[in-house]
C-alpha cells in the first residue's frame, strides 16, 4: 500500500473563465471552469486547484458560483485560492463546495490569519501558496507578491518554516522563475523546501513536457501541478500518469 | 432514507450530493425524529477531533448516534465522524469519543503530515463496503487514525509510515478513515454498497 503522487490540474479563472499567462502577463482565454473541471475529473486527475485572478469584489461572486457548480458535478477535491483575507472568506468557500483553500499575499500581509483558519476548519485545509524566485536572501529563495513583480522582503525557507509552525497542511510551492516557461520545474528550490518541510509539498511553474512531472516527484515533491499544457491539450493527464508508473511512482489508476 | 447528520462540521455538501447518487432520499438535518428514522445516519466530520465532538455534543448528536446504536440502525461515520465512534483522541490535548468502537484514535508516525491524498486499503476479508472495489485508490485527508483492530469487525488498514485502520465494519456500524464523497467511482461504489445493505 502506498500514497500516489498527485497529479492537479490547476485552472485561474477570471472573470468567469478560465486565463493562462505567461508570468500572469497576456492572459488569453482557456475555456469554461466548469467543463474543463468536468473532463479532468474524467481524464484520471487526483484533485482540481482553482486560483480566483479577479480584480472585482463582483468576479469574486462569480467565482463563488463557479466552485459551487463544479463541486455539483466532480467527486474528486477541490482546493480555491486567491483573494482569501479572512476566516469568513474560507467559510464561504468551503459552504460552495471548496474542500480546501490556499493563501497567499493575506497571509504574508498577517501571518495570523494562518492560526485562524486552521485552528477554525483545522490544518488539513489551509495550503500555503508560496511565489518564489532566486535571489540573494538567506536560503537563496524570496517569496513574491503580484504574481512574481514584487519582492516582499521574506526569504522563502524562513515563511515557510514560519507557515508550518503556525498551522499550514500544505505548501503550493511555485516557481516565478519557471512559470509559463515550460523548461520543467525548479528541482533545486523542491529539493530545498522538501528537505524542511514535514508537510507535503505541492510543485507548481515551468512544466513543458512528459518528464518534468517525475523529474519533480523524484527530487521529494509530493505532488505536481500544472495549467497550460493540460489546457491546451499538449500534455494528457493519462500520458502524464502513464510516464510516472513506468518510471516507478504509484499513481491512481 | 439517508439522514446527514448537520452538526455544523466542515463541507457537508460533497457528502449529501455522494449519498443523493445512491439514494435520491437523502436529507442533510440535525432533527433528532428524522435521524431516528432514516434508514442510514451518515455521520460526517472535518477538523479537529476535539472540535468536533464538542460540536456534536452540543448538537445532541451523541444522543442520536446511542439511540440508533441501541436500535440496531446503520450508522456510516466518515473521517473525524469514523474517530469520534472510539473511546478517545489525543489530538489537541486527550478528548473523549463516543466510546461505541474500543480503541484511541492518536497521531501517525509518518515524516509528513498530513496524510493528504489517495491510497490504496487491504481490505477485510468477508466485507461487503468494498465489494467490487477492493483495489482501489480512497481520497484520504488526516494526520490523526485509530491503529488497533476493533474485535469482531471487519478491519480494512492502510500504511502511511505505519499500518492504520481505513475502515472499519462492525454491526451496524461502518466507517471510514477516507473521503468516499471524494474518492471519485470507487467511492461512489462504495456508498452504493451501503446504501444496498440497508
Amino acid at each position: 500500500m502506498t500514497l500516489a503522487k498527485r497529479v492537479i490540474p490547476c485552472l485561474d479563472v477570471s472573470g468567469g473563465r478560465v486565463v493562462k499567462g505567461v508570468n500572469f502577463l497576456n492572459l488569453k482565454d482557456a475555456g469554461d471552469p466548469v467543463e474543463l473541471a468536468k473532463k479532468y475529473d474524467t481524464e484520471g486527475a487526483d484533485e482540481l486547484t482553482f486560483l480566483d485572478i479577479s480584480a472585482s469584489i463582483e468576479e469574486r461572486k462569480t467565482t463563488l458560483d463557479i466552485v459551487s457548480a463544479t463541486a455539483e458535478q466532480v467527486f474528486i477535491p477541490l482546493t480555491v485560492g486567491g483573494g482569501i483575507r479572512t476566516v469568513n472568506d474560507v467559510d464561504n468557500l468551503l459552504r460552495a463546495g471548496a474542500d480546501k483553500v490556499s493563501v497567499n499575499t493575506a497571509a504574508i500581509n498577517r501571518p495570523e490569519l494562518i492560526n485562524e483558519i486552521s485552528d477554525r476548519f483545522g490544518n488539513q485545509v489551509l495550503v500555503l501558496s508560496v511565489d518564489a524566485r532566486r535571489a540573494k536572501t538567506k536560503s537563496g529563495y524570496e517569496v513574491t507578491t503580484h504574481g512574481g513583480r514584487e519582492s516582499s522582503g521574506l526569504d522563502a525557507i524562513s515563511w515557510i518554516q514560519e507557515g508550518i509552525k503556525r498551522g499550514i497542511g500544505e505548501i503550493l510551492l511555485n516557481s516565478m522563475d519557471a512559470d509559463g516557461t515550460k523548461a520543467g520545474f525548479d528541482l533545486e528550490m523542491i529539493k530545498a523546501i522538501r528537505e524542511i518541510s514535514g508537510v507535503p509539498v505541492i510543485a507548481s511553474g515551468g512544466a513543458g513536457k512528459i518528464s518534468d512531472f517525475g523529474d519533480a516527484l523524484a527530487v521529494g515533491a509530493d505532488a505536481v501541478l500544472a495549467a497550460s499544457v493540460f489546457h491546451f491539450g499538449e500534455i494528457k493527464i493519462s500520458q502524464v500518469k502513464s510516464d510516472l508508473s513506468s518510471r516507478g511512482f504509484s499513481v491512481r489508476g | 432514507m439517508i439522514a446527514i447528520l448537520d452538526y455544523g462540521s466542515g463541507n457537508i455538501r460533497s457528502a449529501h450530493r455522494a449519498f443523493e447518487l445512491a439514494d435520491s432520499n437523502t436529507v442533510v438535518t440535525k432533527d433528532p425524529q428524522i435521524c431516528a428514522n432514516a434508514d442510514g445516519l451518515v455521520v460526517p466530520g472535518v477538523g479537529a477531533f476535539s472540535a468536533c465532538i464538542d460540536q456534536l455534543l452540543a448538537a445532541g448528536g451523541g444522543e442520536i448516534i446511542a439511540e440508533r446504536i441501541n436500535a440496531d440502525k446503520p450508522i456510516f461515520g466518515i473521517c473525524v465522524g469514523m474517530q469520534v465512534l472510539f473511546d478517545s483522541s489525543d489530538e489537541k490535548g486527550k478528548s473523549d469519543g463516543l466510546g461505541i468502537l474500543k480503541g484511541e484514535v492518536s497521531e501517525l508516525d509518518a515524516p509528513v503530515l498530513p496524510h493528504i491524498g489517495w491510497n490504496n486499503v487491504s481490505v477485510g476479508a468477508g466485507s461487503k463496503l468494498f465489494q467490487g472495489i477492493e483495489n482501489s485508490y480512497f481520497y484520504f485527508v488526516h494526520s490523526y487514525a485509530a491503529k488497533g483492530k476493533v474485535d469482531g469487525a471487519v478491519n480494512s488498514y492502510t500504511q502511511y509510515g505505519q499500518e492504520f485502520l481505513a475502515a472499519v465494519e462492525f454491526k451496524n456500524i461502518v466507517a471510514t478513515q477516507f473521503h468516499p464523497e471524494k474518492s471519485g467511482e470507487a467511492g461512489a461504489i462504495l456508498i452504493k454498497n451501503w446504501v444496498k445493505s440497508l
